[in-house]
């Protein structure tokens, strides 16, 4: 996994809340045994109409969107479906960074472990940052984790906050797995004893 | 020493190492596994030069994206095909038991666990799939995961986790003749919101919960995630030990005694304080019937389609609006006047041999409605076995019901077992996303014998006023 400590990058506004996994990305895409290309697919009964052109009504089909790689939304985002694919289609559109006032337990973990930040914001900050996208042309923010922060050039900078383990593996791109296993020991040992316990 | 909650004990039993501050390694006793979720995570492992730790405590089979039609005829989708083949490669270079297409016991990964005795008190199981859930009706801590995560357990036989907060809700009373464990679910869903649970692993307990089989207990458990519960649990008693024993995985003779002892000590103790405590009163529950695209926009079968504008909040009102779009519905139209055109019975919420049997009840003597298109999709080709055996299998085909072989389904059409856009189907399923059982469908969730009556009448009944006679 890549370090993630600074991001700055234009925003993307998807004002709704309960955004489920199928709608990130459906089901008929999750067939691929790779974990790559999958961005293409990224909301993709939103983004297309159902002859496959793009749905103008779409935020990210909205010229001004279409470079972003921070995704503004609601309440609840990534419910639904566990599927990974979910944060592998964000990540291979180019999204980095999602601010939302939730997320769902299982997306929040997985956005983890793909080095794509998720950043909880109160929800009066996630409407004030939806008026300033709405009002300014490229707007722009910094997502700072190893401060914590959220910035625009325009006075707008608020503090996150993130449980320190999974900060401490952000910034470091630290192997989740390797990590673990750096406590063999202490598993070999627990597996001993309730073998003991439970024969 | 202070009153422990049934997630404090089963969680310290399984915690291997914490540092304060970082989340707790925590030892998986049971792993599923199947094809959609895997394949990327056995390639890690494959990557990284690791094995399995635990193949014994690994479990796979194919459910998501099998076809439901005779065995004997083969999958057609090329893609779907080279996904199972690589679960069964994987499987065999990493030595994961494996029950494949043409395995009698094979299943949705939720019914086939219990099914097999593999789901037991005290546990905790994972799954790449969030209704993973289902098997805390057993007293064990159960979640879904994500692929990485997947690999993660695969190599190490653990899980980097923060302990959930603890939510109790307590159902007094006992649930009126006609409604199920799911109308239980869906009200409380409704009640409490589709992220009315997040970061919280849900106890359910009281009268109405204890008096639930294991099939229903299942079903509630199952569905706690759409609550955005991690998890759901029910305390172990003579139901779940009577559940359990002699099936092939549980524990024999005088071990299934042990293992009983044990897992008395797991109930909540008296006095435990949890994080939220929710009650409800199960007498005056009715049947529910989702009218939106999330499983907590929801109402009784009495009832009518809300008018966005009576939503509380802005959010809401929108999110509704959009809804009803998409369901092609209007404010103030009652429940009972929308027609469906399909019919689902099955997925791992409700597709057990008890769902199966509830649904034919209603169908036995009727015949399916010219307009609509029924199909009923047993759980596993046990449960599948056992329905044939006791006839249900007849009942639904005499009525004009499709009788198919086990898998996941229309549940999330992931096979050819897809709605066309703009149909509307009674579903007993577990999320009524856009799109979900295909592309513009439409979904309304609701229990095994509310689709029956639904099939039969072509619009949803009140299933109560239901009579026995044809």
């Amino acid at each position: 996994m890549n370090p993630f400590t600074s991001h700055t990058g234009l925003v993307a506004p998807l004002d709704r809340v309960n955004v489920d996994t199928d709608q990130i990305i459906p089901k008929q895409f999750l067939k691929r045994i790779e974990r790559t290309g999958f961005g293409q697919f990224l909301f993709n009964d939103w983004r297309f109409e159902p002859d496959g052109q793009p749905n103008p009504g779409f935020e990210l089909n909205d010229d001004r969107y279409r470079a972003a790689s921070i995704l503004l939304t609601g309440r609840n985002f990534g419910c639904g479906s566990s599927r990974e694919h979910a944060v592998w289609a964000l990540h291979d559109y180019g999204i980095r960074v999602i601010l939302a006032p939730s997320f769902a337990d299982i997306f929040y973990a997985n956005s983890l472990g793909n080095g794509l930040l998720p950043v909880s914001l109160p929800e009066d900050q996630i409407r004030e940052l939806l008026h300033r996208t709405e009002r300014q042309s490229g707007y722009r923010l910094t997502v700072d984790l190893e401060q914590q922060s959220v910035s625009d050039d325009h006075g707008f900078h608020t503090r996150f906050e993130i449980d320190p383990f999974h900060r401490y593996r952000l910034l470091n791109g630290l192997d989740d797995i390797g990590l673990t296993l750096q406590h063999e020991d202490a598993i070999a040992e627990y597996e001993r004893q309730t073998a003991e316990a439970m024969p | 020493m202070s009153p422990k909650t049934m997630l404090d004990k089963v969680w310290d039993r399984h915690v291997v190492h914490q540092a304060p501050g970082e989340p707790a390694i925590l030892y998986i006793d049971m792993h599923f596994v199947h094809e959609v979720t895997s394949a990327q995570a056995f390639d890690g492992l494959r990557l990284h030069g690791r094995r399995v730790r635990r193949p014994d405590r690994t479990v796979a089979t194919m459910d998501h994206n099998v076809p439901t039609w005779e065995r004997s005829r083969p999958s057609t989708d090329a893609i779907a095909v080279k996904q199972m083949e690589a679960l069964a490669r994987n499987c065999d270079e990493f030595g994961v038991t494996l029950y494949d297409l043409h395995s009698p016991r094979q299943g949705i990964v939720h019914i086939i666990g219990p099914e097999l005795g593999l789901t037991q008190p005290g546990m905790t199981i994972v799954c790449g799939d969030s209704h993973t859930s289902t098997h805390g009706a057993f007293g064990s801590l159960a979640f879904g995961i994500g692929t990485s995560e997947v690999e993660h357990v695969l190599a190490t036989q653990c899980l980097r986790q923060m302990k959930p907060k603890s939510m109790e809700v307590r159902v007094e009373g006992s649930l009126p003749h006609g409604i199920t464990a799911k109308d239980l679910i869906l009200s409380i869903i409704g009640r409490i919101g589709v992220d009315g649970a997040t970061g919280f692993v849900i106890e359910y307990a009281g009268e109405a919960v204890r008096a639930l089989s294991m099939e229903g207990r299942m079903t509630v458990c199952n569905m706690s995630i759409e609550a955005g519960a991690r998890a759901g649990m029910v305390a172990p008693d003579e139901t779940t030990f009577g559940y359990v024993e002699g099936r092939p995985h549980a524990p024999k003779g005088e071990a299934f005694a042990r293992a009983v002892e044990d897992w008395r000590s797991l109930p909540s103790d008296p006095g435990a304080r949890f994080d939220r405590v929710e009650r409800l009163e199960a007498n005056d529950l009715a049947p529910h019937v989702t009218w939106g695209t999330n499983p907590g926009m929801v109402a009784p079968v009495s009832g009518r389609v809300p008018d966005p504008g009576d939503m509380p909040s802005e959010h809401e009102k929108r999110a509704a609006q959009r809804a009803l779009e998409y369901m092609a519905l209007s404010p103030g139209t009652a429940i009972q006047d929308i027609g469906v055109d399909r019919v689902f019975i099955g997925s791992c919420t409700n597709a057990r041999i008890e769902d199966l049997r509830a649904a034919a009840q209603v169908v036995q003597g009727r015949r399916v409605h010219p307009h609509v298109y029924a199909m009923v999709v047993p759980g596993s080709m046990a449960v599948k076995r056992q329905a044939e055996l006791e006839g249900l299998d007849r009942i639904f085909r005499d009525a004009g019901f499709d009788w198919r072989e086990a898998g996941c389904s229309m549940c999330l059409g992931m096979n050819p077992d897809v709605l066309q856009p703009g149909e509307r189907c009674a579903s007993t399923s577990n999320r009524n996303f856009e799109g979900r059982q295909g592309k513009l469908g439409r979904t309304h969730l609701v229990s095994p014998p509310m689709a029956a009556a639904a099939a039969v009448m072509g619009h949803f009944v009140d299933i109560r006023d239901w009579s026995d006679q044809p």
